[in-house]
C-alpha cells in the first residue's frame, strides 16, 4: 500500500529550495542539500511544488484512502519563460501519458 | 526557547497575502504613495485558496444583466440573509476587476468578436492556473510593497477599540514580531478543519478549502471583541468523491445533471440553490437511492480531453484519478459527495460584520475576501472588488497618532508563547486535540456523519466538548516554531467552533438545508428574517439579532463610535 501523496526523489533533487519556498503549508525542508517533505499527511495536494521543481524530482500520488491506484504525476516546464506545462503521468502497468497545458489557453467549460 | 522581539512600522498592514490581500496591496498603491506591508503565513506566490489555480471566474455580470441581477441571485440563494449594500457595491465592480485581471495577464476565453465567453450569465471561463503567481509578481514588482513571508499573525494590537497593529511569529525562527500600522486589512481567508473531513486518515488534508486556512483572522477579531455575523450559515461544497475536486465545471460547463443510483435526475426535486443541491444528494443517500453522480456518461471524447486539462489547472488529483482508473468521464459518471462544513465568507454570509465601507467594528480594521461576512457568492472577483472598497476606505482613514507603551502586554504575550516550549512530553499532541475537536463537531454540531443535522441537545454537548479541549490546550508542549504555530491554529479553530455553535443554537429554524439544519426546528420562520450576530464581551459570547440591510443603504457601526 502506497500511502504517500508527495514523493521527492532524493537522487534527482538538486537542492534548489524552490519547492520549499512555495509550499503553502511550509511542509518541505532542506537538509544536506536535499528537499524533504516533513509531514506528508499535512499536504493539501495543490501541486505547487511539482510546478516549481526544475528537474522533475517531485511526484504526486492519490493516497490509498482516496482510492489511489499507484499512478504518479509530475510536471515539467521545458522553458522557464514558457507558458506551457508538460504533465507526465506514469501508471503501475508501465504505461504513461503526457498532457500539455498552456496558461494561454482558457478552460472551455 | 526564548523569542527575540522585532519591531516593524508600516503605513498599511495587510494580514494574509492571498488573492484579496495581494489585490488590496496593489490597489492601495494606485491610490496612495504610502507603504504597504503584506504579512503572509506561507509565501504569496502560492498561498490562500487559489494555490492550485481556478478555472472560472464565478462572479461576473454577463451581457444584458445588471449588478442588481447578481444581488437578486445571491439573495435568493441565501434565502434572504444577505447584506444588500455589500452585494450591490461588490457587484458594481465585477466587470471592472475582471478586465483588470485580464490586463494583469490572466487568460480569459473570448469569442470571435473579442467578447468573454460566458458560462451562464454569471461566469467567465479562464485559465487560472497561474492566478496567484500573476498577483505575486505584480506585488513583488511594486516598490511600495514589502512582503514578509512565513510569518504567522496571531493577535491584534487594539487600544480603545482602535487597531494599531498586530503580533506575529516567524514559522522558522524564534522571532516575535510587533507590527505597527496606520490602518490594517484583514484578508486571511475562512476556516477549514473545524469538522471531521471526508478522509479522516492519511489523506485528511485532501479537502476542498485549504487546510492551512485556519480562520486566524476570524479568531483574532472575535478575541478583540469584533462583531461577527451569520456564522451559522456554514458552507458545504458538493464535490467529486475522493478527490474533493470542484463539480461546477461538470455541472455548469458540460451540463451534467445530478442523478441517483437508479439513474433518475433528482436535482429538480429539491431545488437548485447551493444548499439544496447538497441537500438533495444527502436525501437520496438517506433514502437508499445513493450513491449520487454527475451524469457525464456519453459526453464526447473531445470533452474528455478538455476536462482532463481543465482539472489540471485547478484540481490535478481529479485528472490523475481519471487517467489511472482508465475511466474518463465519458465512460463513467462522476460520483459526488458533500464535504465537511466550512466557515467561508466568499461562498456564504459568515464573517466579520462590516460597514458598507468594509470597516469592521474595530476602528481602522478593514476586511476583504473570505473573512468578510454578509456578502456571499463573491468568489474571486467579488473578493477583489471588496478589497478595492476596503483600501479606498483605509486610505481615507490612516491613523497618524500611534502611541504604544504597553510593554507589559508584550511581555505577557512573549511569556505565554515561550511557556509552550517547556521540556518533556504532554499527555496528548496538538493533532490529538484537533482530531477530537473535529469528531465532536462532526457528531454533535452537524458534520458529515450526522447528515449535517443537529439539535439543541447535541449542540450543548458540542459546546461542552469544545470547552474541555480549550482547557487541554494549555498543557500542550512544542519543540519548534512550526509546532507553536500548530498550537495557535488549533486555538483559533476552537474559538471559531465555539462562536459557530452559539450561532447555530441561536437560529431556531432551518433556513438553509444542510448549511444550518436544525433538527428541532425543521422549517423556516419569519422571525428569523434577520442577521444573527455575535460579539465576545467580558469573556462571554453575546448573541443578538440585527435588521436586514438593503441595497442603497449606507451602513455604519453607530454604537461603536465614541
Amino acid at each position: 500500500m502506497n500511502i504517500m501523496s508527495i514523493e521527492i526523489n532524493r537522487d534527482m533533487c538538486i537542492g534548489c529550495k524552490k519547492c520549499a519556498e512555495v509550499c503553502p503549508g511550509s511542509l518541505i525542508s532542506i537538509s544536506a542539500n536535499k528537499a524533504k517533505i516533513k509531514s506528508v499527511e499535512r499536504c493539501w495536494g495543490c501541486a505547487s511544488c511539482l510546478k516549481e521543481c526544475p528537474v522533475c524530482a517531485i511526484s504526486f500520488f492519490l493516497g490509498e484512502d482516496m482510492g489511489g491506484l499507484g499512478g504518479k504525476m509530475s510536471v515539467y516546464k521545458p522553458n522557464k519563460n514558457d507558458t506551457a506545462l508538460h504533465w507526465f503521468i506514469s501508471l503501475p502497468d508501465k504505461t504513461s501519458r503526457k498532457i500539455i497545458t498552456d496558461t494561454k489557453n482558457a478552460n472551455k467549460y | 526557547m526564548k523569542l527575540d522581539i522585532k519591531k516593524i512600522t508600516t503605513d498599511f498592514l495587510v494580514i494574509g497575502g492571498g488573492t484579496a490581500g495581494c489585490w488590496a496591496a496593489i490597489k492601495f498603491c494606485e491610490k496612495s504613495d504610502k507603504n504597504v506591508l503584506i504579512v503572509e503565513k506561507a509565501n504569496i506566490k502560492r498561498s490562500g485558496c487559489l494555490a492550485a489555480g481556478v478555472n472560472a471566474l464565478n462572479a461576473y455580470i454577463g451581457e444584458g444583466k445588471t449588478p442588481q441581477d447578481y444581488v437578486d441571485y445571491a439573495r435568493r440563494d441565501a434565502s434572504g440573509i444577505v447584506r444588500g449594500d455589500l452585494l450591490l457595491t461588490m457587484s458594481e465592480r465585477l466587470r471592472k476587476v475582471t478586465a483588470e485581471l485580464e490586463k494583469l495577464g490572466l487568460t480569459i476565453l473570448k469569442n470571435e468578436d473579442g467578447k468573454y465567453v460566458e458560462r451562464g450569465w454569471r461566469n467567465v471561463k479562464i485559465n487560472g492556473e497561474n492566478i496567484k503567481p500573476l498577483l505575486a509578481d505584480a506585488v513583488n514588482q511594486n516598490e511600495q510593497i514589502t512582503v514578509l513571508n512565513r510569518v504567522n499573525v496571531f493577535k491584534y494590537i487594539v487600544q480603545d477599540n482602535r487597531i494599531i497593529g498586530a503580533y506575529g511569529i516567524s514559522i522558522e525562527k524564534p522571532i516575535l514580531y510587533l507590527i505597527f500600522a496606520k490602518a490594517v486589512l484583514i484578508s486571511t481567508g475562512g476556516a477549514a478543519g473545524l469538522y471531521k473531513p471526508n478522509h479522516a486518515g492519511f489523506s485528511r488534508h485532501k479537502m476542498w478549502y485549504p487546510p492551512f486556512n485556519t480562520g486566524a483572522g476570524l479568531s483574532m477579531g472575535i478575541n478583540a471583541g469584533a462583531e461577527m455575523t451569520t456564522f451559522e450559515m456554514r458552507f458545504i461544497a458538493l464535490r467529486c468523491k475522493d478527490t474533493i475536486a470542484p463539480t461546477g465545471t461538470l455541472a455548469q460547463g458540460v451540463g451534467a445533471k445530478q442523478v441517483n443510483s437508479l439513474g433518475e435526475v433528482y436535482e429538480d426535486k429539491y431545488g437548485l440553490t447551493t444548499s439544496e443541491r447538497v441537500y438533495g444528494t444527502v436525501c437520496e443517500n438517506v433514502n437508499k437511492r445513493g450513491p449520487c453522480y454527475l451524469k457525464t456518461k456519453g459526453i464526447s471524447k473531445q470533452a474528455d480531453e478538455d476536462l482532463i486539462k481543465a482539472y489540471l489547472n485547478m484540481a490535478p488529483s481529479q485528472t490523475l484519478r481519471w487517467i489511472e482508473s482508465k475511466k474518463p468521464p465519458s465512460e463513467e459518471n462522476v460520483e459526488i459527495e458533500g464535504t465537511e462544513p466550512y466557515i467561508v465568507g466568499g461562498h456564504t454570509a459568515s464573517g466579520y460584520h462590516v460597514s458598507t465601507s468594509r470597516e469592521t467594528t474595530i476602528k481602522g480594521l478593514f476586511a476583504a475576501g473570505d473573512v468578510a461576512g454578509g456578502c456571499p457568492q463573491k468568489y474571486v472577483t467579488g473578493a477583489l472588488a471588496e478589497a478595492e472598497i476596503a483600501v479606498e476606505s483605509a486610505d481615507k482613514y490612516m491613523n497618524e497618532n500611534i502611541l504604544f507603551d504597553d510593554l507589559g502586554q508584550v511581555k505577557k504575550i512573549k511569556h505565554e508563547l515561550e511557556r509552550f516550549f517547556i521540556k518533556g512530553e504532554s499527555a496528548f499532541t496538538t493533532d490529538d486535540l484537533e482530531e477530537h475537536m473535529q469528531e465532536i463537531m462532526d457528531k454533535y454540531a452537524g458534520g458529515i456523519s450526522a447528515n449535517y443535522k443537529y439539535n439543541q441537545k447535541s449542540l450543548e454537548l458540542a459546546k461542552k466538548g469544545i470547552g474541555e479541549i480549550k482547557e487541554k490546550c494549555k498543557t500542550l508542549k512544542v519543540k519548534n516554531m512550526q509546532e507553536l504555530v500548530y498550537v495557535l491554529e488549533l486555538k483559533e479553530r476552537l474559538v471559531i467552533c465555539d462562536v459557530l455553535i452559539s450561532h447555530l443554537l441561536a437560529r431556531k429554524e432551518t433556513r438553509w438545508h444542510c448549511f444550518a439544519e436544525h433538527g428541532d426546528y425543521p422549517d423556516k420562520k419569519d422571525e428569523y428574517r434577520c442577521y444573527i450576530n455575535s460579539r465576545l464581551y467580558g469573556g462571554k459570547i453575546k448573541i443578538f439579532k440585527r435588521f436586514l440591510i438593503e441595497e442603497g443603504e449606507v451602513y455604519e457601526h453607530h454604537e461603536y463610535r465614541n
